[in-house]
């Protein structure tokens, strides 16, 4: 396969495009933020987004998908994240319907699969705890058997989306101590049942999340998802996956951040002349062109990698998040260092990238942890 | 045939026919081929140079007619991805192949096709690029070397300087001031040549690192057949552009380390110690770096030749390959220093060996890698004009 998108996927990249930009995305970003609002998306952009088909894109056919690949995601991926799109692809089609795509039994495939893929049901994943920092096996939240089933209890923390999801996927210890690989257990929980306390979190960059408290919540054997106890690789299969598409959407919102700057040097006047004249700025600038070059090829190896299903999907992984997360934060830095006094200010727009960076940067690991993990999947 | 059938047939010929010291590193510079009349290489050298350009296997894409392999894109890959199997080294390496040679396939005449693309394959010719003057490094449009017309031929004056290997070449290309009353970018041609011409004098220049390839190339009267000239007389700078944009993407793949496994890994296994993890997590930190840096240059080779093949015509963009290229090598050999530690402080002599004084003397040739081939701000700003578009 050659690192190229197809004719379909730049027909894709267009029309994504265009529904973004229509969105105005940036303020209603804003607004949503500034007017507390509950839900903190439009459903009925995520509505439309279902309608288009885009929920559907890397599920199997049989339950309503359009079996596509991870090369298609990524190419809209980015373009929501050229306008910083709050609505849930990531909780809900990159964990949480992955998750049952891949780790669900048939039943549960086809009762979840359907409404979600219309938009119509929200399933995320919990995937971190309260000082789990980005070990995925870090799970202290206990599953206790109590008659044909088990009893959650535990805390999991910013779950994206969990504040409004129908359904959070658990990973709870069957077995094992904290953080031993085996032992881990996926559980489907609705927030409605006893025991469930959700409580929104305010995170920097604005985006959805929940603190997910359990106390001896009942599940069922219906509920777990995958193998008992073998918790941890599903997880990890689809939060490497899950990490392709954030990844592509970091390589979006640091296009549209080095866009936005670009502009600016080429129209902000200091000192008689464009600030974009000066050779100072002229490098920096290249060297961001640089950095977002690299990053966007190492996305696009690893969304082939997936497609492929290639046994060094992790290492690809590790190489593209490590580098997005570098990049982005380079480019959202830079951005508001050359927007100068106007990129300080919670008006100007430049700001709203430099919080996403951060807290992309984080979300499965940051580039220190992945560059870790490369080092380790290449033998040292 | 198909590619497989390809494959096993490439990789069963490669086997029969290399000698058996082409396996693996080599074990002197000496081994690594150039060609040319001017050098003398060991006899497996030589060999293996002979077998591969019957083939036509020194440029594999090359045409038939010339004396190229004919091979597919996907075929050359193959190609090279089964020596790379074998650790088998290129049979041939230099100017010839990755410059002078697409330029003249692409823009060269008819004659000057015939005469110089079939010796380059067969690694007779070794060439040199004369570009840089004293006066003009990276401000390359301001040269002054003077060509003026006399009958059928140029005659030459004027001084090159950073002229790599001209000591050893037997032909140059050459960019010369035809036209000085025009723009300094009009007024300039591409030329062939011959090194043996009456005037050529050539001096080696030495450097921090104790030796150099390059040299100073001294011209007086050097007369120039007019049947030399590649593209138009007062059209070089058009050639001199066409001709960077094969020598950037070579540098970036030329400093790739081609040694199979991870040499930074061992070298710090051996001076710093660790069995799973390499022991200081600085150093493996900065290791895992380097190699995610190349990783990703790699890649966006991969992907700059992907888009070539796909219609995408390369561009100013070619400049991140020297720029990222020369930097990432820089930065790897910077860091190959730091593991030896105090044993890298070797220059000659006792208590070093081989290994560690040739570490050190490439981390100080590496320190020119960001200037020469035009200097990393220069790229900085080729990609902040004609990519991004920022105002002059």
């Amino acid at each position: 396969m050659a690192l190229v998108f197809t004719e379909e996927q730049e027909l894709l990249r267009h029309s994504a495009r265009e529904f973004v930009t229509k969105q105005k995305p940036l303020r209603r970003l804003r607004a949503l933020r500034d007017g507390n609002d509950p839900v903190g998306f439009s459903r009925q952009v995520w509505g439309e987004m279902a309608q288009l088909g885009w929920l559907a894109i890397p599920f199997p056919e049989q339950y309503g998908g359009a079996a596509l690949g991870y090369m298609d995601l990524i190419v809209l991926m980015e373009e929501l994240g050229r306008g910083l799109l709050p609505e849930p692809m990531l909780s809900a089609v990159l964990l949480g319907g992955n998750a049952i795509a891949r780790g669900g039994s048939g039943t549960q495939k086809e009762t979840l699969l359907p409404p979600l893929i219309e938009g119509k049901l929200l399933v995320t994943v919990a995937v971190q705890e309260p000082g789990s920092r980005y070990d995925l096996c870090h799970v202290a939240t206990r599953a206790a058997r109590a008659g044909a089933g088990w009893q959650l209890s535990g805390t999991k923390a910013l779950v994206p989306d969990g504040h409004v999801a129908d359904r959070i996927i658990i990973p709870a210890r069957t077995a094992g101590e904290v953080t031993e690989r085996a032992g881990v257990t996926l559980f489907l929980v609705s927030p409605q049942a006893a025991g469930v306390s959700v409580v929104r979190q305010s995170t920097v960059d604005g985006r959805n999340a929940a603190l997910v408290r359990l106390q001896n919540v009942a599940v069922g054997e219906d509920d777990v998802i995958g193998s008992m106890g073998q918790g941890a690789e599903l997880l990890a299969a689809v939060v490497d996956r899950a990490t392709i598409g954030v990844c592509a959407e970091m390589l979006g919102s640091m296009a549209a951040a080095f866009e936005m700057t670009l502009d600016y040097l080429k129209t902000r006047t200091q000192f008689g002349v464009l600030i974009g004249t000066f050779q100072a700025l002229k490098h920096r600038a290249a060297k961001i062109f640089v950095e977002l070059e690299l990053a966007r090829s190492a996305v696009m190896a690893a969304a082939q990698a997936a497609d492929a299903q290639q046994p060094q999907l992790p290492r690809l992984v590790s190489l593209a998040k490590a580098r997005c997360a570098d990049a982005f934060i380079l480019t959202a830095n830079e951005g508001v260092q050359m927007h100068g006094g106007i990129g300080m200010t919670d008006e100007h727009d430049i700001g709203f990238f430099l919080k996403r960076a951060r807290a992309a940067a984080m979300i499965f690991g940051d580039a220190a942890f992945h560059r870790n993990r490369y080092a380790a999947t290449g033998g040292y | 045939m198909d590619h497989e059938q390809f494959r096993a047939e490439t990789s069963h010929w490669l086997r029969a026919n290399a000698p058996e010291s082409m396996f693996g590193a080599p074990k002197s510079v000496d081994e690594i081929c150039w060609g040319g009349r001017k050098a003398s290489y060991p006899p497996d050298v030589k060999r293996w140079l002979e077998v591969m350009a019957e083939r036509g296997w020194t440029a594999p894409m090359w045409p038939k007619q010339y004396g190229g392999g004919d091979l597919s894109r996907e075929e050359a890959k193959i190609l090279a991805q089964e020596m790379a199997k074998l650790q088998l080294r290129p049979p041939l390496t230099g100017f010839g192949l990755s410059m002078i040679g697409p330029l003249l396939l692409q823009e060269g005449s008819e004659d000057l096709k015939r005469i110089h693309i079939s010796p380059i394959v067969r690694g007779e010719i070794r060439w040199c690029q004369g570009y840089s003057e004293p006066g003009a490094g990276s401000d390359l449009a301001s040269l002054q070397t003077r060509a003026e017309i006399d009958g059928d031929y140029f005659v030459l004056n004027g001084q090159k300087i950073w002229t790599s290997y001209a000591d050893k070449s037997d032909w140059m290309f050459i960019l010369v001031r035809t036209d000085p009353n025009a723009r300094k970018q009009d007024g300039i041609t591409f030329l062939l040549l011959d090194m043996g011409s009456p005037g050529v004098s050539v001096k080696p220049i030495l450097l921090i690192s104790g030796s150099s390839p390059f040299c100073e190339t001294f011209l007086d009267n050097v007369r120039v057949p007019r049947a030399n000239v590649v593209g138009k007389v007062n059209g070089g700078w058009a050639m001199a552009k066409a001709l960077l944009g094969h020598e950037r993407t070579m540098i970036a793949d030329v400093f790739k380390d081609r040694v199979p496994g991870n040499p930074l890994v061992d070298l710090a296994r051996k001076y710093i110690g660790g069995d799973t993890h390499v022991a200081d997590p600085i150093v493996r930190d900065r290791i895992a770096q380097v190699e995610m840096d190349q990783h990703c240059l790699d890649l966006t080779l991969d992907r700059a030749r992907d888009g070539a093949k796909a219609g995408h015509k390369p561009g100013p963009e070619t400049s991140i390959f020297k720029y990222y290229g020369t930097e990432t090598n820089m930065r790897r050999r910077e860091l190959m220093v730091d593991i030896l530690g105090p044993q890298g402080l070797g220059w000659e002599g006792a208590g070093f060996d081989d290994k560690e004084l040739a570490i050190t003397r490439d981390w100080l040739r590496s320190r020119g890698n960001s200037i020469e081939g035009g200097t990393s701000e220069i790229q900085l700003n080729i990609i902040a004009k004609r990519v991004l578009g920022l105002p002059d």
